[in-house]
């Protein structure tokens, strides 16, 4: 099979286009990348089957249909990408409804981890409260002084 | 066997409702479990004597060869003797120790429980791989009861700390196994023992086996997790950390010495590790103030001192061992037990803090000192008979076996040293300090400890009957001419005389250190540092790999993956493919029209900076992409593509018009740039990889035999809906579970409130849409810009469409169709009746909940897989039934298409909920808002 040139032009415009889209910050426009990828990534798919007539037994004789498989796959991609447009839709609509805006903000976790990171502080260092190894305490409350296995004195 | 570890489950289950019912007197029932254990071991002592022993085997998993074979010998009685007698007296000791108003005594009670069962498990399996699940249940299990104050930093670190080391080393250990199991073809040890590897290979498994024996035992270098576990509350620690758990590692040990008890690398392990562990503890607790740590750096150096009688893989040491094995639980138990009453009546364990408790509490001085005068090995109790046995079966030896006994001797000085460290410190009255005041001595407290000092009086008087009893786990091993009985009295023997230098050593040790009070050196106890600075290490380095990855940006995350796409399937296809010669521009020169005006578009749509702009240039990408389906050769495709982007074009409506209208500015130029850069360069590897993959296609494609498949099993015409529905009917079941758990996202995304919820269903039942009297025609309630003549239309309308959506469902087995197509053709005439009359009118339409719609489909579609399978078939197996009906002739029926209905009826359900959703519930929420002046408040509440 010798590659079409017009599906490899289209296929490659739609996954520049696409990804552009999908590395903005704006909801709605990550949400036109993914349709767009998702449109390259079916004729994709497509490409990958032979080309002819629609694979209907009765109307194309057997050796002129097109490849029945990729069809069926891509059949159902597309479905699936509606659910996913709705719900990034959806996504997209709620964050402006909370945000005022639809913008994919940065995770404040990761940020307050890689501030740590940064300062040399957080698990693993010298940290006197994680090396608290006393176990003994009395009834009441009160610590009991014990001799630890060699770590206190 | 198998039963009883079912009844500690149950009890375990019962525990938290039985404490809630009847306080702590419920420990004094469940005790009753345990015992029930030791009483059974009891009642097959008969046969165990005569040498067999007791076996019981349940078909598990046959397809691993994992069965539940249980098999009680000798070693394995003694173990359940103790597991269930000395749990079941820590449990009564515990039902005095807790208060009934304790809140963690049910979750106490639970686990404990469930950890008897579990070490009774341990003790009686016989495969391996069952031994290990019962080995890291004792681990999970000891790892709840420490940290049972789990306010408490030190308990949690002591926890977790136990917890890491035992489980390591017990994955050590299940590769060993594996290694054993491998070999012998069977995870059993009756059956690997006949069947051992040699050489090199064994002695790995050893190694690894006996990396999971030292972590749980506390050998050096891994004695230190005990020490902290004594954070556990003291009847824990009893049970743990002296009878039971500690003691599975000695028990692996004694289980499998008879048959690799002679391998160099086992025998090094063991006594090296032991003689050091057994020294290194005593030293440690000769400088403890606290009584309970004293006793827990004790029990690490007689857990060194039963490695190394075990270890040794004689006749001898090994009845020695099973003696010791039975001496140390019985006192340390009882040690412990005492502890946990003294810190109780005094307040305190501190050994500087008490005084004079001996002549105010003489009972609990009394039981205390039997236990301790069994620990340092003073006749007539068990253990001196078992530090006897174990002196003389070294004494016979070479030059090693002499190093070893001078190591015994040694550390039972030690051991003597210690023993009236924790006499003197528990209950001496020392000069100045203050007498303690204990609080009376409730005697159902001290009972269980008196219990178990007691019997070590008795074991110990009783010597030659345990002889007996023992002695068949002794004779696995080859055995020497005359061999060792356990007895009191040998006459005046070397050993007796290494004996009496030990105790006198010990009793000279303990008097000087008392007298001069020398600083004590600080040895080096073990891998605490080495494990605190690994651990440090280790969070240190999750730290920084993820401050240095983790941007938290997801441009960047995105970025960072499609680079690696770039880099190494366009690496790739640079150097390692070889490019296709021959292509051809296009099957038709129309190809070229649609794909040009998809080029454009989607360029465009990149550039376009209003949100109504760019959702238009994508749909013209969408719709030319249908375009190109039908060039192709794909209807079926073409159709679902232009129905899927038309209820795209749709939501976009509904959604944009509550976003603002341009994209919100981004001035960063230069991200730009890299983001158009990075773009390109990805669709330059993917027209690379199209070029190339099509030119790859060497083999037949699997579907060359599709058509005929389709039509003689499938029973239908059009190869992509039988291929949907039947020949790859799993995918599609995958691909609408998908659908319905994308529409309920959506759902749940807009509905906030679960009273707003109940919308979704959209049965007027809520208020003024019941007021509305239903009109023909028209829902009555035009408000806004609602045309009336749209209305009428669509309703007469709406029902063709319905029809013609059945048709296209029920067609679609022969013709392009099918139940994608045919849901979305229903689902866009709800859509045209939601346009033209609002939310009133969607529900006069589909007065069903979207998501029961959703349930049905998902329902009828896997039952016609089931009902397959139920008449004999394979899941989602098609039947072709031929009939005549009166009107419609002959009917060709294909059972499939009720799998196609669940399709359809998923489908719509989705569509209905995206309807309900984005549509009639946003214009809810946009009435709110617009009804209320003040927004801020609206989101605050919506928030909630």
């Amino acid at each position: 099979m010798s590659p079409n040139l017009v599906y490899v032009v289209v296929v490659g415009v739609l996954f520049a286009t696409g990804v552009t889209l999908l590395l903005e910050r704006s909801l709605t426009r990550v949400l036109m990348g993914v349709i767009l990828l998702g449109n390259g990534a079916n004729l994709l798919l497509l490409t990958g089957g032979r080309a002819g007539g629609p694979p209907i037994v009765g109307t194309t004789a057997e050796e002129e249909m097109a490849d029945p498989l990729p069809q069926a796959m891509v059949l159902t991609a597309i479905v699936i990408t509606l659910g996913m447009t709705a719900f990034l839709l959806a996504l997209a609509y709620r964050s402006w409804h909370l945000n005022g805006h639809d913008e994919v903000q940065d995770d404040v976790e990761d940020r307050r981890i890689m501030v740590l990171a940064e300062r040399d502080e957080g698990p693993g260092t010298a940290d006197p409260e994680t090396v608290d190894p006393v176990p003994a305490r009395a009834p009441d409350g009160r610590r009991v002084a014990a001799g630890d296995p060699g770590r206190t004195r | 066997m198998l039963l009883l570890v079912a009844v500690h489950a149950l009890a375990a289950v019962a525990a938290p409702a039985l404490v809630r019912i009847l306080g702590r007197r419920a420990l004094y029932l469940l005790a009753a479990v345990p015992a029930a254990a030791g009483i059974w071991a009891l009642t097959r002592t008969g046969p165990v004597r005569s040498g067999s022993p007791v076996v019981e085997t349940v078909t598990w998993v046959p397809q691993l060869g994992l069965d539940l074979a249980l098999r009680m010998g000798t070693l394995s009685w003694l173990m359940v003797l103790l597991v269930g007698f000395v749990g079941a007296l820590v449990l009564a000791y515990s039902a005095r120790y807790f208060r009934s108003d304790d809140p963690g005594l049910g979750r106490f009670a639970a686990v404990f429980v469930a950890f008897a069962g579990a070490m009774l498990g341990l003790v009686v399996s016989d495969d391996l791989l069952l031994l290990y699940v019962f080995w890291e249940l004792t681990t999970v299990f000891s790892y709840l009861l420490i940290g049972s104050d789990p306010a408490r930093r030190a308990s949690r670190h002591a926890a977790m700390q136990a917890l890491l080391v035992t489980t390591l080393g017990g994955l050590a250990m299940l590769a060993g196994f594996v290694m054993l199991g491998q070999h012998a073809g069977s995870y059993r040890w009756s059956e690997i023992a006949q069947d051992l590897p040699g050489g090199g290979y064994l002695t790995v498994a050893l190694v690894l086996i006996l990396l999971g024996v030292t972590s749980k035992s506390a050998i050096f270098p891994f004695s230190f997790w005990l020490p902290r576990a004594m954070a556990a509350p003291t009847p824990v620690s009893a049970y743990l950390h002296a009878a039971a758990m500690v003691k599975a590692g000695v028990f692996l040990v004694a289980l499998m010495g008879p048959a690799v008890g002679q391998a160099t690398a086992w025998r090094a392990v063991l006594l090296a590790g032991g003689l050091v562990t057994m020294f290194l503890g005593g030293w440690a607790a000769l400088r403890q103030t606290d009584l309970k740590l004293l006793l827990a750096y004790g029990t690490v150096s007689q857990l060194g001192l039963l490695m190394v009688i075990l270890g040794a893989g004689t006749r001898d040491t090994a009845l020695a061992g099973a003696a010791m094995v039975l001496a140390h639980a019985l006192f340390k138990a009882t040690l412990f037990l005492v502890v946990g009453v003294v810190d109780h009546v005094a307040g305190t364990r501190d050994l500087r803090e008490l005084s004079g408790l001996g002549r105010r509490a003489p009972a609990l001085a009394v039981v205390a000192g039997l236990a301790a005068a069994s620990m340092a090995g003073l006749p007539p109790l068990v253990g001196f008979v078992a530090k006897e046995a174990a002196l003389e079966a070294f004494l016979h030896g070479g030059a090693a076996d002499l190093v070893v006994l001078a190591g015994l001797v040694t550390g039972s000085a030690l051991t003597v040293a210690y023993t009236l460290r924790f006499l003197w410190g528990a209950f001496a009255g020392k000069p100045g300090v203050a007498d303690t005041r204990p609080e009376p001595l409730d005697r159902a407290f001290v009972a269980p400890a008196a219990v178990l000092a007691v019997a070590g009086l008795a074991v110990g008087v009783l010597a030659p009957a345990v002889d007996r009893v023992l002695a068949p786990y002794a004779d696995l091993y080859p055995s020497t001419d005359p061999g060792y009985h356990l007895a009191l009295w040998h006459g005046l023997t070397p050993a007796l005389g290494l004996s009496a230098l030990a105790v006198a050593g010990g009793v000279g040790l303990f008097l000087l250190l008392h007298r001069r009070r020398p600083r004590l050196l600080r040895l080096p106890f073990d891998g605490a540092t080495g494990y605190d600075r690994l651990v440090g290490a280790v969070d240190r380095a999750a730290v920084e790999l993820t401050g240095a990855t983790q941007r938290g940006s997801l441009p960047f995350y995105l970025g960072v993956i499609l680079l690696v796409l770039v880099v190494l399937p366009g690496g790739a296809l640079l150097v390692g493919v070889p490019w296709p010669q021959r292509y051809q521009l296009w099957d038709t020169p129309l190809q070229a029209a649609a794909g040009a005006a998809v080029v454009v578009a989607a360029v465009a749509a990149a550039r376009a900076r209003r949100r109504l702009t760019a959702m238009i240039l994508v749909g013209v990408t969408g719709y030319g992409t249908a375009l190109l389906f039908v060039l192709h050769g794909a209807p079926d495709l073409a159709l679902t593509q232009f129905l899927v982007e038309t209820v795209t074009i749709v939501m976009f409506v509904l959604v944009l018009r509550r976003l603002p209208t341009k994209f919100s500015a981004r001035p960063m130029r230069s991200s730009r740039r890299v983001r158009v850069a990075l773009g390109v360069a990805v669709g330059v590897v993917t027209a690379g990889m199209a070029y190339v993959s099509a030119g790859a296609r060497v083999a037949t494609p699997i579907s060359v035999g599709f058509p005929e498949e389709a039509v003689s099993y499938g029973g239908g015409k059009n190869v992509v809906n039988v291929t949907l529905v039947d020949i790859r009917a799993w995918d599609t079941m995958g691909e609408i579970a998908v659908l319905v758990v994308a529409a309920t996202g959506v759902a749940s995304l807009i509905f906030r409130r679960s009273r707003a919820l109940d919308m979704r269903s959209g049965i007027p039942g809520a208020g003024r849409q019941s007021s509305v009297r239903p009109r023909w025609l028209t829902s009555g309630a035009t408000t806004r810009a609602q045309s009336v003549i749209l209305q009428v239309v669509t309703r007469l309308l709406f029902h063709a469409i319905l029809l013609f959506s059945i048709y296209l469902l029920f067609s679609g087995h022969n013709q392009p169709g099918g139940g994608f197509a045919a849901g979305l053709v229903a689902g866009l005439g709800l859509a045209v009746r939601y346009l033209a009359g609002g939310r009133t009118e969607l529900n006069g339409a589909a007065p069903v909940d979207a998501g029961r719609v959703l349930g049905a489909g998902l329902f009828v579609a896997v039952g016609t897989g089931v009902t397959a399978m139920l008449l004999g078939g394979d899941f989602l197996q098609s039947a072709a039934l031929d009939f005549h009906l009166p009107v419609l002739g002959h009917v060709h029926f294909v059972t499939s298409v009720f799998f196609d209905v669940g399709v359809y009826l998923i489908v719509v359900g989705l569509v209905l909920d995206i309807l309900r959703s984005l549509g009639a519930e946003m214009d809810r929420q946009q009435e709110v808002d617009e009804g209320e002046n003040t927004p801020n408040d609206v989101r605050e509440e919506e928030l909630v």
